[in-house]
């Protein structure tokens, strides 16, 4: 553990610590910032009433819609002489969102990722290859410098190349891989195709953390068997303030949000009520430390939920459930709610399907039409249509028993679906 | 007296044969037969050619998905009736055919079949037990 003080703390003080910093940072925003002082006044809320962490149910959210609105600089609560660095959101889903980070700031971050590595069992003898992308996204220095602050050693070598990455793994050792689930995948096959003198299991490679962008179970048993390793979630908002806001921990079952640092809830996205523990709902974050870009009551559309255990790693901060979906991302075909990620762990259990495919929604007149595209790969390939026609059977009855819908699945040439050097565009709906 | 039969599995989209066929022909090899069976979106290829090996390698390192399938090449002769005497000793033995094609043997007084049989080394067995006259590897492929 990186701050067992902190991350080990009883729950009777971390809440105690959560209210004193709830207090500043809410009065913080208040005083620092005019949006946060409009939308305060507007609700009829002043930072005074704020006695206990259910006060926090009086203050208004924070919408992404704002937020856009607000950008580049709108909800900063520092000068710019204070802020030291600026960071953007891939605004995969919209407008792209601006952050700020103060230098106090940059050392919490990097302070909250050095405990996500620990958390996967990193210590300062690893080396970390970085493989996500270095620049406006946070994921490349997010991580950099959290490997710093923990003592490990980092390579930065940023997205792609993939050919280099695996010469870089199997040269300098590299024992720790961070980037997207995606793109370990991309590693794994371009190993099988272009390299095959290259094994992952003969190489130092132990384990990986992966994240900005929502993956199975079935995808980590994949990459882990296939790697030899063993791989963590990482989860994390720029507008929160990037990678580094939960983790998992060696128990691999649910991400410890850093409480000393983020207040969550889970809040129905219909009617914004907040929900008891355990409910699956939207989980809205709260900065409790942030000085250049306070959020509070931030709703991040992503789907989740948030409970109390006592964890094997000692951990006593809340967990939540690996993100299933962001309500944005939630396709909504003939009245049934479908994740993408739902639609993979189907693939992923069938069989020798490679997790390539796209998601195809269109309108053929009043009816919603849902087409996956899976790519064929040697393994599932037989010379006889009547084979082929029962996989493809197979999927369409997966589909149609687990999500209640139908849909066409067509089987697609290797390739013939764009591959990810960062975020896999596993969507196109055609509906918008 | 296998014959190595490439199946490649090909989206039905124009020009996607005329690509496979590219890549093949930039690789020197000669295809002698070839059959396309297909569904509505994609088909599955069936070749025939001289240098089975290196065309699947040729393919792969396209990213081409393909398979070696074995087959047996069959001597039928040039008459009525040749096709049906074969077929009676298939039933004779219950060999079930998954499909058949011609394979081209210009100038030849015989033709040749292609067969791709539920059991092939049964096929095989039976067949040469029938007197049936399979063709050797080595008249077709190079190597």
């Amino acid at each position: 553990m990186f701050n067992p003080d902190f991350e080990s703390m009883p729950v009777t003080k971390l809440k105690e610590l959560q209210l004193e910093r709830l207090k500043w940072s809410v009065r913080h925003a208040y005083e620092n910032n005019a949006v946060y002082k409009r939308k305060f006044d507007a609700a009829g809320f002043h930072p005074d009433q704020l006695k206990s962490l259910d006060d926090l149910r009086r203050v208004p959210f924070l919408t992404k819609h704002e937020m856009r609105e607000a950008s580049p600089f709108g909800l900063f609560a520092k000068p710019m002489k204070d802020v030291v660095r600026l960071h953007s959101s891939s605004g995969t889903t919209g407008n792209a969102t601006v952050v700020g980070y103060t230098r106090q700031d940059l050392d919490t971050w990097a302070t909250l990722i050095a405990r996500c590595l620990s958390a996967c069992g990193a210590t300062e003898e690893d080396i970390v290859q970085v493989a996500y992308g270095y620049g406006l996204f946070t994921g490349g220095l997010g991580l950099h410098y959290g490997v710093e602050k923990l003592g490990a050693t980092a390579v930065p070598i940023s997205g792609g190349n993939t050919d280099r990455q695996l010469m870089l793994i199997r040269d300098y050792g590299t024992t720790m891989l961070a980037c997207t689930p995606s793109y370990a995948i991309n590693m794994i096959d371009f190993a099988a195709k272009q390299m095959p003198d290259f094994d992952f299991k003969k190489s130092k490679l132990r384990r990986a953390i992966f994240g900005a962008e929502p993956w199975t179970e079935a995808m980590r048993k994949e990459i882990e068997t296939r790697m030899g390793i063993d791989a963590y979630d990482i989860y994390g908002l720029s507008e929160v303030m990037g990678p580094g806001v939960s983790n998992e921990c060696s128990a691999k079952q649910g991400l410890h949000v850093f409480e000393d640092h983020f207040l969550v809830e889970i809040i129905d996205p219909e009617t914004g009520e907040v929900l008891p523990e355990g409910s699956l709902g939207e989980i809205v974050y709260t900065s409790l430390t942030k000085e250049a870009c306070p959020v509070i009551r931030y709703r991040s559309r992503d789907i989740t939920r948030l409970y109390r255990d006592v964890c094997s790693c000692g951990r006593t901060h809340i967990k939540m459930d690996k993100v299933t979906g962001r309500s944005d991302d939630m396709l909504i075909i003939r009245g049934v709610n479908v994740f993408p990620s739902q639609i993979e762990t189907i693939l992923m259990e069938i069989e020798g399907v490679e997790p390539h495919y796209q998601i195809i929604v269109d309108r053929k007149g009043t009816m919603d039409d849902i087409e996956v595209m899976v790519e064929v790969e040697e393994a599932i390939f037989s010379d006889e249509l009547k084979v082929m026609n029962a996989l493809r059977d197979r999927i369409t009855n997966r589909f149609r028993s687990v999500l209640g819908i139908s849909a066409k699945v067509t089987l697609a040439e290797p390739s013939s679906i764009a591959r990810s050097q960062g975020k896999a565009q596993r969507v196109i709906d055609k509906r918008k | 007296m296998k014959i190595t039969q490439l199946s490649v599995f090909a989206e039905n989209r124009p020009g996607r044969l005329q690509e496979i066929l590219g890549i093949l022909a930039k690789a020197n090899i000669n295809i002698q037969t070839l059959t396309i069976a297909e569904v509505t979106d994609f088909g599955i290829l069936r070749l025939i050619v001289d240098r089975p090996e290196e065309a699947y390698q040729a393919l792969k390192a396209e990213s081409v998905t393909c398979s070696r399938t074995d087959v047996l090449a069959i001597v039928v002769e040039n008459k009525p009736g040749a096709l049906f005497r074969l077929m009676e000793a298939f039933s004779k033995h219950q060999l079930n055919i998954e499909y058949m094609y011609a394979y081209a043997n210009p100038g030849q007084a015989d033709s040749i079949m292609i067969f791709r049989f539920e059991n092939l080394d049964a096929a095989q067995t039976a067949l040469l037990a029938e007197g049936i006259q399979l063709v050797p590897r080595s008249e077709i492929h190079d190597k």
